[in-house]
């Protein structure tokens, strides 16, 4: 039995021995991130995107690092801030932004939304629009795989992300619980951006070092620096290969910070100017660009080169969104059940209950 | 056929989907060592080992929603919650997840789930664990809601959930478990969605599901003695909600009562009445009754719960006086 251990990481320096094709890489997919979010708030503001529509802003190296830890056979489950995750996984821009425009060619057929991305291909089994809601499920299909297949290093593992917030829920804590008893792979990773909506991680947690809340479980924690896209990304690797090796699960918390409000809509006046310059500073793009740049993976012109290509990218993928058909009414009743049965009623309103 | 109980009937058919099908595992509090509670799992636990029947802690929330997951990646998971009171603990899981998962993500993932669930009062469990609460779950479009009343139906219904792709919910009753009835040999699967006229009549219809059926069946034998020609029909299954069966007794009867064993307000018997009354309006010879629930929280006390459930009596008084409205003479 693993011994209840909870042990912080403050990050890395960025190692020489990486590929530079990797590490620019890496700056692409934080890139792709970035533009593709300030696309998504100003076609919010330009009513292209209804309902809610939360970004990954200032979490671009924690999206990076999970997702080059994730294998393609691995299965992801998200929050309902997840255009990043689902970008990073390798999905495409113009389906995803499609989905945020509710037509026939989003991730879900224009059904889900910004918060409900899925993608059966990619193993990403949803994000998910209320709080902790994919908790659960996520351990759901850690269980499968148990339930399946011994562990091993060639083994799928599930990686389940949550915010601070979902930390509080109960069925965190059941789901957490059940994982230890059931010894699962899966690994859970506290994407911690110090707020949930308004409500910062001290006043909403009785232990706020999120990565000892596993401790009760006796599952081990690891606190790591989101804005260090490579120790992401080596904390994670580590935890989905004790996962996937010894089907033991772990938490991971990754620390960011929120660069703009909760959603596209919130000023997010409950943060100083203080907080703003504070998040400012972290921000992980200028800071892994410059990294870049004094390590010689990269120089200024083909810095601004990727970004050219990307806000092209995702100008164009925003151009071909809008070309996708929004879904017929017709379609209303479409997959609402999986197996057809008999007397399901299909009216829409006014219509009569019975055929006369 | 073979004439065996309802918790025999349900028994059997969970083995004999375990033996047909290595994906179906059943996940439950107590199921395991304990038998289940009601020991409807007795003796799977010995037979296919903790694997296929898995015992859980005390979470529903968690492991409802942990089948929910499981059944994404293709298993097919039999959930046993203990009373349907503690469904409500996992209600975001059911009714936020396992409903819309297919819908929302755009029809590409199945959660080919069931829950088995008992209801009922009238065990003196007092007013947390006596609940009804059926219609909270046939409300929500993406779950299906079935309630079988016979032992066949109950075999039925179960193989029938098994092998469907949708989240089900089978309502199961405390005090069916020890009725006994005529089950077909072998596969016998029904179809979800479909009533059952259980006994043909003419002068009044009784829609009933679960226990009520079991008790509307009674009280229509001892009037067939009065020569009062009653038919029941048994609704089985809640959502979907086979209306045209229930129009056409009505139209035929021109009389209509609902017994249900949950509370009247905004019940199952509402939505019937509603659509006999949009269904078969001009064939009505007086308004559609409902006999339920009182609306109290469940006592303790024997007299009072006695005084707060639908029963023969009531049921009977309420079909005699339908009858006498419309001046029936037999």
């Amino acid at each position: 039995m693993a011994e209840p251990s909870s042990t912080a990481v403050v990050g890395t320096v960025l190692g020489t021995t990486e590929e530079p094709e990797t590490l620019r890489g890496y700056y692409r997919q934080m890139m792709t991130i970035r533009v593709f979010e300030q696309r998504a708030a100003e076609m919010y503001t330009k009513a292209k995107i209804g309902g809610y529509c939360h970004l990954n802003l200032g979490e671009e190296a924690t999206v990076v690092g999970l997702m080059a830890a994730l294998r393609a056979t691995d299965y992801l489950f998200t929050s309902y801030r997840e255009h990043g995750y689902a970008l990073a996984r390798g999905a495409e821009p113009v389906r995803i932004m499609a989905e945020l425009f509710g037509r026939t060619g989003g991730l879900s057929g224009g059904r889900g939304g910004s918060m409900h991305l899925f993608d059966p291909q990619l193993r990403l089994l949803g994000g998910y629009g209320i709080v902790g809601g994919q908790i659960p499920p996520a351990t759901g299909a850690a269980l499968a795989l148990a339930h399946r297949n011994g562990p091993g290093p060639d083994r799928e593992a599930v990686m389940c992300l949550l915010g601070d917030g979902a930390t509080n829920i109960g069925a965190f804590h059941e789901c957490l619980n059940l994982a230890a008893v059931w010894h699962l792979p899966i690994v859970y990773v506290i994407v911690n951006n110090q707020l949930g909506m308004g409500t910062t991680v001290e006043a909403a947690a009785g232990e706020p070092e999120l990565f000892r809340r596993g401790c009760s479980y006796r599952i081990p924690g690891q606190r790591v620096d989101g804005n260090d896209v490579l120790a992401v990304r080596k904390a994670a690797r580590a935890a989905l290969d004790r996962a996937r090796g010894e089907h033991q699960p772990m938490l991971l918390e990754a620390v960011s910070y929120r660069l703009r409000g909760h959603s596209v809509v919130d000023p997010a006046r409950y943060r100083s100017d203080e907080d703003n310059q504070r998040a400012r500073a972290l921000d992980p793009l200028p800071a892994f660009r410059a990294q870049l740049i004094d390590t010689g993976v990269l120089d200024a012109p083909a810095a601004a080169g990727i970004d050219a290509e990307v806000e092209q990218a995702i100008a164009e993928a925003v151009d071909a969104a809008d070309r996708s058909p929004a879904p017929a009414p017709e379609t209303l009743f479409d997959h609402v059940y999986a197996t057809a049965v008999a007397n399901t009623y299909q009216g829409l309103p006014g219509d009569p209950v019975v055929s006369p | 056929m073979t004439v065996i109980s309802y918790r025999q009937a349900l028994h059997d058919t969970l083995r004999a989907e375990m033996l047909r099908d290595e994906d179906v595992l059943l996940i439950g509090e107590e199921i395991g060592l304990f038998e289940g509670s009601y020991k409807i799992t007795a003796g799977l636990l010995a037979e296919f080992g903790p694997r296929r029947v898995r015992d859980t802690p005390i979470c529903e929330e968690g492991f409802v929603g942990a089948a929910i997951g499981a059944a994404m990646l293709g298993l097919r998971p039999v959930v046993e919650i203990m009373t349907i009171n503690f469904s409500l603990l996992a209600i975001d899981q059911i009714v936020n997840h396992a409903a819309k998962m297919h819908s929302m993500f755009g029809g590409q993932v199945r959660v080919p789930l069931v829950i088995r669930t008992p209801g009922g009062g009238g065990q003196q469990l007092a007013a947390t664990h006596s609940q009804n609460l059926e219609v909270w779950y046939a409300h929500v479009p993406g779950l299906k809601v079935l309630a079988p009343a016979t032992p066949a139906d109950a075999k039925g219904m179960l193989t029938a959930a098994i092998r469907d792709d949708d989240p089900v919910i089978l309502l199961e009753n405390l005090a069916l478990y020890n009725t006994n009835g005529e089950v077909p040999d072998g596969d016998h699967t029904l179809d979800i969605g479909t009533a059952s006229v259980l006994k043909p009549g003419r002068d009044l219809t009784v829609v009933a599901y679960s226990r009520a059926t079991v008790v509307a069946l009674d009280v229509a034998r001892r009037l067939d003695e009065e020569g009062i020609s009653v038919e029941v029909v048994d609704l089985r299954s809640l959502r979907p909600l086979d209306r045209d069966t229930v129009c056409a007794s009505v139209r035929k009867t021109s009389r209509a009562v609902v017994l249900e064993d949950d509370w009247l307000s905004y019940g199952i018997g509402a939505e019937i009445a509603a659509t006999i009354g949009e269904g078969a309006f001009d064939y009505l010879d007086a308004p559609v009754r409902r006999v339920a629930a009182a609306e109290v929280p469940l006592p303790y006390a024997k007299p009072l719960e006695l005084a707060a459930l639908p029963d023969a009596a009531a049921l009977t008084r309420v079909i005699r006086d339908t009858l006498d409205a419309t001046r029936f003479a037999g």
